[in-house]
């Protein structure tokens, strides 16, 4: 026998149910709504966070790094960094006035590298795909005029010793800018592959000691440097050959060249600051750091996550934000819209006592006047999520629209590493704050979810609801009510 | 043919008990015409839902064609009234949301009757209380009597043994009773009904053949010489 579901009485009365007491079902259903609404809210900002967590992470990266091997933090020793660190001499000549010098100290970032021969190391290690050196360098440029002081003639009278020194001093500036060494060799991993070569193009596997930079877009802007300019890096001059546009945040470095002119210009034959490298298989990232770090004594390995451990500003807030305070307010709002669903259901079947004892007068299983009862509740908990659906999308799409700016600081509370326990370019960012745009992408999951909570807030709501119709007697249709 | 003895209902009602139903005993023949009338509070509606199988007694005897409704299972006890029992209520007891036919068809609900049976039969239990033109109609759109009348047509669609009203003229105005009483009267006649009914309207009680009066739980029956 074939019925139509219009025909079972189950429907027509679900129906009927649904249709003319749509008040009594919306309330149950909005109470579900925003509680869904809530989840799905909270739940694709949080997806937000992360990619927004990514994006920073990969600008500092760049594509497709897994991790970075630096060298593992020492004690200062006592003059350890003497060839490092800055010094500037300049002479203050006699009426030296108005004479302009100038004085370029190229250093090294975090004054700790590793040998070239880690690099092939890195990469013959398992688990490895590619492993490429890079160096990180820190340009400080110093120029100026000093004037030493002068005694205003007429002055000086005999005995008197009022004279005073006039205009003695000196008026320079200090400029400092980064440069990254490139493996030119291998383009394919390191900080460059987050930028976008906007203009001009990127090194040739040829130019491995070739005397030619590609600068950052805004660096080039602020210095008024174009394609095809040369840039002076300690008496050395580049050619500008590219111009290169990151593709979100700040740029790894203000000027890129060939590793062994960087390696020249600081005074590190054969050194690097970072490896980048890149695993063959992602799940297994932990697995190669220990490999790395148990085969290579005295590096540290940083991997992404270890990373994005150490992510701080507004970006961090507001994921830890979403991550804890957002779960729970969305769990306590999720058990309050279902307890307040199961109560709300439990008494409509209250009001409805004499109904329900009638049917069961007319000889209805107690079961089936059960099923009546969840099945109300389930559509209700059903037209809740297409609700919360409806809601949540909208809220996600609201964050979307609006996308607020959140800036992230890499590296700022990761102090205890000291000196190499960072990536060159990591470090040098932790003077920065990067800046995304958070979104709140909305992923099938998430709506599964949704549609899994309302079914099971629709449950919980017939479980209340069928709870009390189970316990209705036969006699409760004579009992006065109303 | 019920066989009713030394039926004892007790409710609990806080420390107290109420003694309901204090030990009746009672024989109904089938097609029998039953009045029952009494102060209220002296157990008419209790003895009406031991008869119908609403409610087990404390103790007694409740047999209807030699079965003991007190004894039945749940499940067996919900065939009964499913099957050979009819229940007419004083506020109708009518699903709001349900139409005049549909409420009819809930009767034949647990019975298993296929839909397209179900809805013939509750339309020809409509026509035969004159509600023939109101099938469509929620029960919120019809007059009190209107109502009760879709109420008997519930009652009898199934054909029971037994038909149960209890003060099914207690909701209604003076007009409408007699109109009601007149249905009733010939639906007994009509199916060779078992028709026990609770009223206070002592013209009703006045002109019936046998006449049950229960008070404070007790009952004592008087029959007319026709
Ligand atoms: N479910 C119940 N719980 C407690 N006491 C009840 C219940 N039903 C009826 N009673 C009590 O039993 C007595 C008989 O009630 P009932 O049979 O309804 O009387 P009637 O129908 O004659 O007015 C009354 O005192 C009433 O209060
Ligand atoms: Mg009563």
């Amino acid at each position: 026998m074939v019925h139509s579901y219009r025909n079972v009485m189950f429907f027509t009365y679900l129906r009927r149910e649904l249709r003319r007491r749509r008040k009594a079902a919306l309330v149950v259903a909005s109470g579900l709504a925003l509680g869904i609404a809530l989840v799905i809210v909270v739940s694709s900002v949080s997806a937000g966070m992360e990619q927004a967590q990514g994006k920073v992470l990969q600008s500092l990266y760049g594509l497709g790094t897994d991790m970075t091997v630096t060298k593992a933090a020492e004690p200062p020793e006592e003059g350890d960094a003497e060839g490092g660190r800055p010094r500037f001499q300049f002479d203050a000549k006699d009426g030296g006035s108005g004479e302009e010098q100038s004085t370029d100290r190229v250093m090294v970032q975090g004054f700790q590298t590793l040998s070239s021969s880690t690099v092939t190391k890195v990469g013959e290690q398992q688990g490895v795909a590619g492993a490429v050196g890079g160096l990180s360098l820190n340009v400080v440029k110093v120029n100026g005029q000093f004037t030493q002081g002068e005694i205003p003639p007429g002055q000086g009278g005999p005995g008197g010793s009022q004279g005073r020194v006039q205009g003695g001093g000196a008026d320079f500036e200090v400029n400092s800018y980064t440069v990254y060494g490139t493996d030119v060799t291998n383009l394919a991993i390191g900080p460059l592959t987050s930028s976008t070569i906007g203009k001009g193009r990127t090194f040739r596997s040829s130019e491995t000691d070739a005397k030619v930079a590609v600068v950052d877009e805004s660096y080039a802007k602020e210095k008024d440097l174009a394609l095809g300019d040369t840039v002076t890096i300690s008496g050395t001059k580049f050619e500008i050959v590219g111009i290169a546009t990151p593709d979100s945040g700040d740029a790894a470095a203000n000027l890129y060249i060939p590793l062994e002119q960087a390696q020249t210009l600081s005074g590190s034959k054969d050194k690097v600051t970072t490896v980048y490298v890149q695993v063959t298989d992602s799940q297994r990232i932990d697995a190669v750091k220990s490999t790395i770090q148990q085969n290579i004594s005295g590096t540290t390995v940083t991997t992404s996550a270890d990373l994005a451990d150490t992510v701080s500003g507004s970006l961090s807030t507001a994921s830890s934000l979403a991550a804890n305070v957002g779960k729970w307010l969305s769990i306590a709002v999720l058990v309050a819209a279902f307890l307040v669903a199961g109560l709300l259901t439990m008494s409509a079947v209250s009001r409805r006592v004499r109904e329900f004892g009638t049917l069961k007068a007319l000889g209805w299983k107690s079961g089936r006047v059960t099923r009546q009862v969840v099945g109300e509740a389930v559509v209700n908990g059903l037209a809740g999520g297409v609700l919360g659906i409806a809601l949540g999308l909208a809220g996600a799409y609201a964050v979307t629209a609006v996308s607020p700016t959140l800036q992230a600081q890499i590296g700022a509370t990761g102090g205890t590493a000291g000196p190499g326990g960072m990536g060159g370019p990591v470090r040098q960012s932790a003077s920065q704050a990067i800046e995304v745009a958070l979104t709140a992408p909305i992923s099938l999951t998430t709506i599964g979810t949704a549609v899994g909570l309302a079914v099971a807030g629709g449950l919980i709501a017939g479980a209340f609801g069928g709870w009390r119709a189970s316990r209705l007697r036969p006699a409760d249709a004579l009992r006065r009510v109303e | 043919m019920y066989q009713l003895r030394s039926v004892i209902k007790q409710y609990r009602k806080g420390r107290e008990t109420v003694h309901a139903l204090a030990g009746v005993d009672l024989t109904i023949a089938d097609g029998d015409r039953l009045v029952i009338q009494g102060p209220t509070g002296g157990g008419k509606s209790t003895l009406l839902q031991m008869l119908g199988g609403l409610d087990r007694p404390t103790s007694g005897s409740v047999e209807l064609d030699g079965i003991d409704l007190a004894r039945l299972s749940e499940a067996r006890l919900t065939k009964v009234r499913s099957q050979s029992i009819g229940f007419v209520f004083q506020s109708f007891n009518l699903i709001p949301t349900l139409s005049a036919q549909e409420n009819v068809e809930t009767a034949l609900v647990p019975l298993g009757v296929k839909a397209s049976e179900r809805r013939e039969r509750a339309a020809e239990a409509l026509k035969s209380v004159g509600l023939g033109e109101r099938l469509g109609h929620l029960p919120s759109e019809m007059s009190g009597g209107q109502q009760q009348r879709v109420a008997i047509a519930r009652a009898l669609v199934k054909q029971p043994k037994v038909l149960l009203a209890d003060e099914p003229t207690g909701n209604l105005d003076e007009s409408m009773r007699d109109e009601i009483m007149d249905v009733l009267e010939s639906m007994w006649k009509e199916h060779g009904l078992t028709f026990i009914m609770v009223t206070h309207d002592s013209s009703i009680a006045k002109k019936a053949p046998r006449l049950a009066t229960i008070r404070k739980g007790a009952l004592t029956v008087t029959e007319k010489a026709a």
